[in-house]
């Protein structure tokens, strides 16, 4: 067994008893990724100096005897959005490039304040904006399970990185399925909190009012580990929620005796994989062993959350990346004749072609003569989306739904069957649209051996529920778990 | 044909918090380039605005003091546009719901008040300011100090009648954002900025005019003029038949006149929707009424006080309580003193000349205000005539030294020993015979001279009350 194959928690057990120290996990990580970083392709940047001496530090403060948190001393990866100081922060995107924050995103500096070793900013979607990671303006991520499939997106590299073994785990967001669905198609565990429940400061912001950083783990219990790190107030967010929140580790182990569990219908649709309908309805009977009550139900509004999410993602996004004007920061072509030009060739050359459709897209929702009928009409429709889903959790405690209608699909491939692309978005955008926390959790593997995963959906803060019903899930799922062979 | 003029203001104040509107940076004018700046008022990727509560606070005692309804709930917007000085490229504001609406200021206008309506009142941020290369430097650079400032906008309801009236609102509130101590208001270093939309419409007619906008007017003088060269403008379009071009126009001070700077009816679309970075701005009842309490005395309360404690005229009481800080400086002189009138007759005459004259504002002014009672009293004492007064009061402005040292230090004491007077008395009645028989035949003139003589003999310094009864008692004898 090597270190790199096992779980933050199995890891922190192996400190904590002084079996290894920082520095053997570090070079346990490093040679793994000199031995497949190459073929999976997940970071942008890798911090080997940085991680060395801050994996020194940790080793002498064990030695001096001080408290062993969670985190000290164990490798992880943070996605290329979410700023880190001195530490080049490139979205992905040729316009950053050269930047280099001058901050800490503030889910990163609690995870740093607690001892974490970053080894480096995982490959991304430029911006945020694909789910493929293909859409990167430095390279492709590859899946570790089939090295010809895409690793989902847009945080991609941070799924690949921990899927492959590179990183313990790893932060990305979720702006519409950009955790869950890169974790699904690796076969981790991935997290998107509650909206306001884990500060948004330094991570780029793409679609403010949809967006969350959250994180990417091996399993269960290393994602509630990093929960209780990343929730709670930060004064510098103003969306972040002032919310109490117990110890999710101590929930883990209650049982789901009586838990109520709503099957949305509309979200199993025409598009969705029979071997994925099959894997999920293999993990609910693991449910109802377990005492908990299974139900269908309706959620009537989700088919409008894809309009909805389009015309507020974009319109957001139109405006939170104006910023990139080669000014202060950032691409600025030397070639221009007034300022006009340099607006204009600074912003055309800086920017991949999908970011510039979207900006577009996002400014047309946005003029006077569109504004009511789009992006006003929408924050209104999203509006009973949310009491939609409000509903529904008076009656259940949690749903259940795909991470993705398929596995992950063929690099460079794009997915021809349209029904198929519909359901892509419609699992995962909803519950960005209403706020609430959803988690990808692992449930098996289709024909081709590719990773299959289900989603629990909570209500808003009720990420607890989630941690609780997903922990006992992954203890007592019937399929056998597999690692990547790479 | 004749014309109404029609006027409605924007005025924005940027307010004196000690930070930014948006984060903790110094808000301060005048500090080196781009040194009250950091990642969230320089627009760095991954930065969150906070709404400084100050702003909301300052904001809503602007609104109370404007007679405002203040709302329980607004939200910010952002503004988008490019441009270099704007960081973010967007600039957070309150569109469709700012924090206070329907308010008004009462002017005085040929002796009657006047009600100019308040449409709105919102927040915003300052932009930073860009430095253009000299000559053929063919460059930009931008300071970024100012970028994230707080402001407030403060739109008026088109209820101006004249430049006239705009000036005496602006004026007036101006003296209320003092009061309230929310801004500097300089119009000069551009904390008070005024942009004005004028039209004109035939008298009777309901309907608005074209309007121009007015810009870069930087002093009350200015909006005046300005203005007043606009009525001249439109009047003389309309006159002849044609139609006034909605445009918005600079008013340049050197030439006096207005020029145009761009058309209006290609209005740039800047995308408004709500800032989702903020949340919206809920007010408690109880916090409103908190501040309504604590709203310190306004200028129209205390124009109305100083006429009934202190019994000066209405009229003195408006210029006196029109500046604040001219206000407090007549309060101190003339509180528990016994000629407030006399008081504000120095305040209103003498020092607000010099101030003028000397360019300067009565904050600065270097000494306090209870030596202009004493240089009153050394008057009232017949220690110094008014002549000698206003020498050492012109001293006392450029040293801020005491009066009473001043005195002597310039030889102007006042003659009053009565030896003294009387052998002055005796010079002058002794070399003026003729003035002195025309006196005893009646001609009464004959004394005022006699004064006179005595007057310039002592080079002024004499006191002519004494002179005069003392010359009085020897022509009866
Ligand atoms: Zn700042």
């Amino acid at each position: 067994m090597n270190l790199y194959d096992l779980t933050l928690h199995e890891v922190h057990e192996k400190i904590l008893e002084k079996e290894i120290s920082a520095k053997d996990l570090l070079d346990s990580v490093f040679d793994r990724i000199d031995k497949v970083e190459d073929k999976v392709n997940s970071f942008i940047t890798i911090t080997k100096e940085k991680a060395h001496e801050a994996a020194n530090k940790i080793d002498k403060k064990i030695a001096q005897g001080e408290t062993i948190g969670s985190l000290m001393g164990i490798p992880m990866a943070v996605k290329d959005n979410i700023c880190t100081k001195d530490v080049k922060t490139t979205c992905g995107s040729k316009m950053l490039e050269n930047f280099i924050p001058p901050y800490n995103a503030e889910a990163y500096e609690r995870l740093e304040n607690a001892g974490a070793i970053m080894i480096g900013k995982t490959n991304m979607d430029e911006l945020g904006m694909g789910s493929s990671t293909e859409n990167s303006y430095y390279k492709v991520t590859r899946n570790p399970w089939n090295l010809d499939m895409v690793s989902g997106g847009s945080s991609g590299g941070s799924a690949a990185a921990v899927a492959a073994g590179e990183a313990f785990y790893a932060l990305g967001t979720d702006t519409g399925g950009s955790i869950r669905q890169p974790a699904s198609f690796c076969g981790i565990v991935g997290m998107k909190p509650s909206y306001g429940a884990v500060s948004r400061y330094g991570a780029v912001a793409y679609a403010s009012s949809l967006e969350q950083v959250g994180v990417l783990t091996k399993d269960v219990y290393d994602c509630a580990i990093i929960l209780n790190y990343l929730y709670g107030h930060d004064p510098k967010d103003s969306t972040s929620l002032n919310i109490v929140h117990d110890n999710f580790i101590e929930g883990l182990k209650k049982d789901i005796k009586g838990l109520k569990i709503g099957i949305p219908k509309e979200y199993y649709g025409t598009g969705i994989d029979d071997e994925v309908k099959n894997s999920i309805k293999t993990a609910l009977k693991a449910f109802e062993s377990l005492g908990a009550h299974i139900e269908e139900t309706g959620l009537a509004y989700s088919e409008y959350s894809l309009p909805v999410y389009y015309i507020i993602a974009l319109s957001e996004a139109s405006s939170n990346f104006a910023r990139l004007d080669g000014i202060r920061y950032g691409y600025n072509a030397n070639d221009y004749k007034d300022l006009d030009d340099m607006y204009t060739k600074s912003r055309s050359q800086g920017l991949g072609e999908e970011v510039k459709n979207r900006i577009l897209l996002g400014t047309h929702s946005l003029i006077d003569k569109n504004y009511k009928t789009h992006y006003d009409k929408a924050i209104r429709v999203r509006r009973l989306i949310k009491e939609d889903f409000d509903k529904s959790f008076q009656k259940y405690d949690l749903l259940v739904i795909p991470a993705y209608p398929t596995a992950a699909f063929e690099i460079g491939g794009k997915i021809k069957d349209e029904a198929a692309m519909y359901m892509g978005d419609l699992c995962t955008v909803p519950v960005n649209v209403a706020g609430v926390p959803a988690m990808t959790v692992p449930c098996g593997y289709n024909s081709k051996g590719l990773p299959i995963g289900m989603q629990l959906v909570g209500k808003h803060m009720g990420e607890a529920t989630i941690l609780r019903a997903a922990y006992a899930y992954e203890n007592n799922a019937s399929y056998t778990k597999l690692k990547p062979k790479l | 044909m004749r014309y109404e003029t029609v006027i409605g203001l924007e005025v924005h104040v940027e307010l004196s918090t000690k930070s930014k509107a948006f984060c903790s940076c110094k808000n301060e004018f005048g500090s080196e380039v781009n040194t009250n700046c950091c990642p969230v008022c320089l627009g760095y990727p991954g930065a969150l605005p906070v709404l400084n509560k100050k702003v909301v606070e300052y904001a809503v005692k602007a609104g109370l003091a404007l007679n405002c309804d203040i709302s329980l709930y607004s939200k910010t917007d952002r503004k988008n546009y490019f441009y270099p000085d704007l960081p973010k490229a967007y600039q957070i504001s309150q569109d469709d719901m700012p924090i206070c609406k329907n308010g008004f200021i009462e002017i005085e206008v040929d002796e009657e008040i006047k009600k100019i309506g308040i449409t709105r009142i919102h927040i915003e941020e300052d932009a930073g300011k860009l430095l253009h290369g000299a000559g053929d430097e063919d460059y930009s650079l931008v300071d970024f100090n100012r970028a994230g400032v707080p402001l407030i906008e403060i739109v008026s309801e088109p209820d101006i009648r004249s430049p006239e009236e705009a000036r005496l609102y602006l004026e007036k509130l101006k003296s209320i954002l003092e009061y309230l101590e929310i801004s500097d208001c300089k119009m000069q270093e551009g904390s008070l900025r005024c942009d004005a939309n004028i039209s004109l419409r035939p008298i009777d007619e309901e309907k608005f005019g074209v309007k121009s906008e007015i810009k870069n007017m930087n002093s009350m003088k200015s909006l005046e003029r300005a203005l007043e060269f606009e009525v001249k403008r439109q009047t003389e379009i309309l006159l002849q038949g044609e139609e006034v071009a909605p445009e918005t126009r600079r008013w340049d001070d050197a030439k006096s006149i207005t020029i145009a700077m761009r058309a209006k009816d290609k209005t740039y679309d800047y995308r408004n929707f709500p800032e989702a970075d903020l949340v919206p701005i809920v007010l408690e009842p109880e916090w409103i009424k908190e501040i309504k309490t604590n709203l310190p005395e306004l200028p129209d309360f205390k124009r109305n006080r100083f006429v009934k404690q202190y019994g000066i005229p209405k009229y003195d009481a408006s210029v006196l309580t029109l500046s604040k800080d001219l206000s407090v400086f007549f309060e101190r002189c003339a509180k528990d003193y016994k000629n407030p009138k006399a008081v504000s007759n120095w305040v209103m005459g003498e020092v607000l000349r010099i101030l003028k004259e000397r360019e300067q504002e009565i904050s600065n002014i270097k000494f306090p205000p209870e030596y202009l009672r004493e240089l009153i009293d050394l008057i009232d004492e017949g220690l110094l005539n008014s002549s000698a007064a206003k020498l050492v009061f012109e001293e006392m402005f450029d040293t801020g030294k005491e009066p009473k040292t001043l005195l002597d230090k310039l030889g102007l004491k006042q003659i009053s020993d009565e030896d003294a007077i009387g052998e002055l008395v005796n010079e002058v009645l002794a070399n003026n015979q003729e003035s002195v028989e025309a006196y005893k035949n009646g001609k009464s003139n004959a004394l005022k001279y006699l004064v006179g003589q005595a007057m310039k003999i002592s080079k002024g310094k004499a006191n002519p009350k004494m002179i005069n009864s003392m010359l009085l008692e020897r022509l009866e004898d």
